[in-house]
């Protein structure tokens, strides 16, 4: 039944991703592309992107989405509610527990080693993500997108060196492809 | 709730939040997540602070010692750190009704921002001007993402711990070519993490003369972290031996 599943994926997503943010990328990718195939890559990039423009974390963004994409308002509301149903019980456990012994050095020790195979993971994510976008058309190499090279390195360079804010310099992308696609257009007819 | 020591206690007269009825806490507590959730952009950790100026520095309802415990939980659990934020502040404040009504207000404007835009996508798409701007994104957003790994890379690469790049690199292999299973990937990360904390405190209690470690406040990344470079010296030092 499509709510369960929307329910046990979302619960999954919200259980393991670990360090917050991006962490629940890689988790969605895995469960709401390759396992049940509910979005496309591309149609995920776009998720990601909508995501960086509002407000709110991507793991509820993801949730609401794809619950409304796959089984409407009732969907997204049961993903939803599975996405942040391991945090309420975590979170408690966590504030009971540390109430009570004032020490977490523990679950600090698990975090440590978690942390590099969340960064890992969230590489692995960004490069399904960058590698489709450079070459859209699947055979590598020759399908480079010389536009959309120039627009990621652009965008690096606007990011690491001037520091800009990132939502300003996606934007910008965005701005900068619309006006060369118009510019194409307006020159071929 | 009733756990809170003594020394909560005696400034209760500056931090007790009590004295509200239960309504009107539950109600600003529902109203500060929903405001800051719908317009916070920037991800979790910028809402946790803003959490920390309102219910610490504003209203005084919780102390900035423990809101500093707080947001170490918060950021210790798994899911979105501007969720568990809110739950963290919500069951000190309220318990369980608390959670509740500190949920409803995080996720209810990602909710129904998010609704609005699924169900206009399909007109995204097939939109000239919407679709050439979410093409021109896609590399910002990919730039974005790479420059965030970076990053957090590089400090961990800056760490020099052998076991940490072991893990990097082991599952970045292991799901970028081997596609194994994410949840997988994490809880063998986590077990490495628990084995490896055990075995430090039993080395530790071996090596009695030195003091344990004693990390009372058990969050603050900065204290963590020199006090694993630390139990790491004495490992050395012990293998040396």
């Amino acid at each position: 039944m499509i709510y369960w599943q929307l329910f046990l994926a979302f619960l999954q997503i919200g259980a393991f991703s670990f360090g917050g943010g991006y962490a629940a990328m890689p988790l969605i990718q895995q469960q709401v592309i390759t396992k049940y195939g509910w979005l496309s890559a591309n149609d995920f990039t776009d998720l990601v992107t909508i995501s960086q423009m509002t407000p709110g974390p991507i793991a509820v963004n993801a949730a609401t989405f794809i619950g409304n994409q796959v089984a409407g308002i009732p969907g997204a509301l049961i993903a939803t509610i599975g996405v942040v149903l391991p945090s309420c019980l975590f979170v408690t456990l966590l504030a009971f527990l540390y109430l009570r012994f004032r020490s977490l050095s523990l679950l600090q020790g698990i975090l440590q080693a978690l942390r590099p195979a969340v960064v890992a993971m969230i590489f692995s994510a960004g490069l399904f993500i960058l590698l489709p976008t450079l070459f859209p058309s699947l055979s590598t190499a020759t399908g480079l997108d010389i536009r959309a090279l120039f627009l990621f390195l652009a965008a690096l360079v606007l990011l690491r060196k001037f520091k800009k804010d990132p939502i300003l310099v996606m934007l910008l992308c965005g701005l900068m492809e619309l006006f060369s696609r118009c510019a194409l257009l307006f020159f071929r007819v | 709730m009733e756990k809170i020591p003594e020394k909560k206690e005696e400034n209760a007269s500056k931090t007790v939040p009590e004295r509200r009825s239960l309504p009107y806490r539950l109600s600003r507590i529902f109203l500060s997540t929903l405001y800051l959730s719908a317009f916070t952009f920037g991800g979790g950790y910028v809402i946790v602070t803003l959490l920390k100026n309102k219910f610490v520095d504003q209203l005084h309802w919780i102390d900035e010692e423990e809101m500093l415990d707080l947001v170490a939980i918060a950021q210790s659990s798994p899911g979105a750190i501007a969720v568990n934020g809110a739950i963290v502040v919500g069951y000190k404040l309220c318990g369980i009704p608390g959670i509740l009504f500190a949920v409803l207000g995080a996720v209810l404007p990602p909710f129904c921002i998010l609704t609005l835009i699924s169900f206009f996508y399909d007109f995204f798409r097939e939109n000239f001007v919407a679709q050439s701007l979410l093409s021109g994104m896609k590399s910002g957003v990919s730039a974005v993402i790479l420059s965030v790994v970076y990053d957090m890379g590089s400090e961990l690469v800056k760490e020099r711990d052998p076991v940490k790049l072991l893990l990097l690199v082991g599952s970045f292999i292991a799901n970028y070519f081997f596609r194994v299973n994410v949840s997988c990937i994490i809880l063998i990360a986590a077990l490495c993490g628990l084995i490896r904390t055990l075995l430090q405190e039993k080395i530790l209690k071996k090596t009695a003369k030195t003091p344990p470690p004693s990390d009372p406040e058990g969050c603050g990344a900065a204290s963590c972290h020199s006090e694993k470079q630390e139990t790491e010296g004495e490992k050395r030092k012990k293998e040396e031996r």
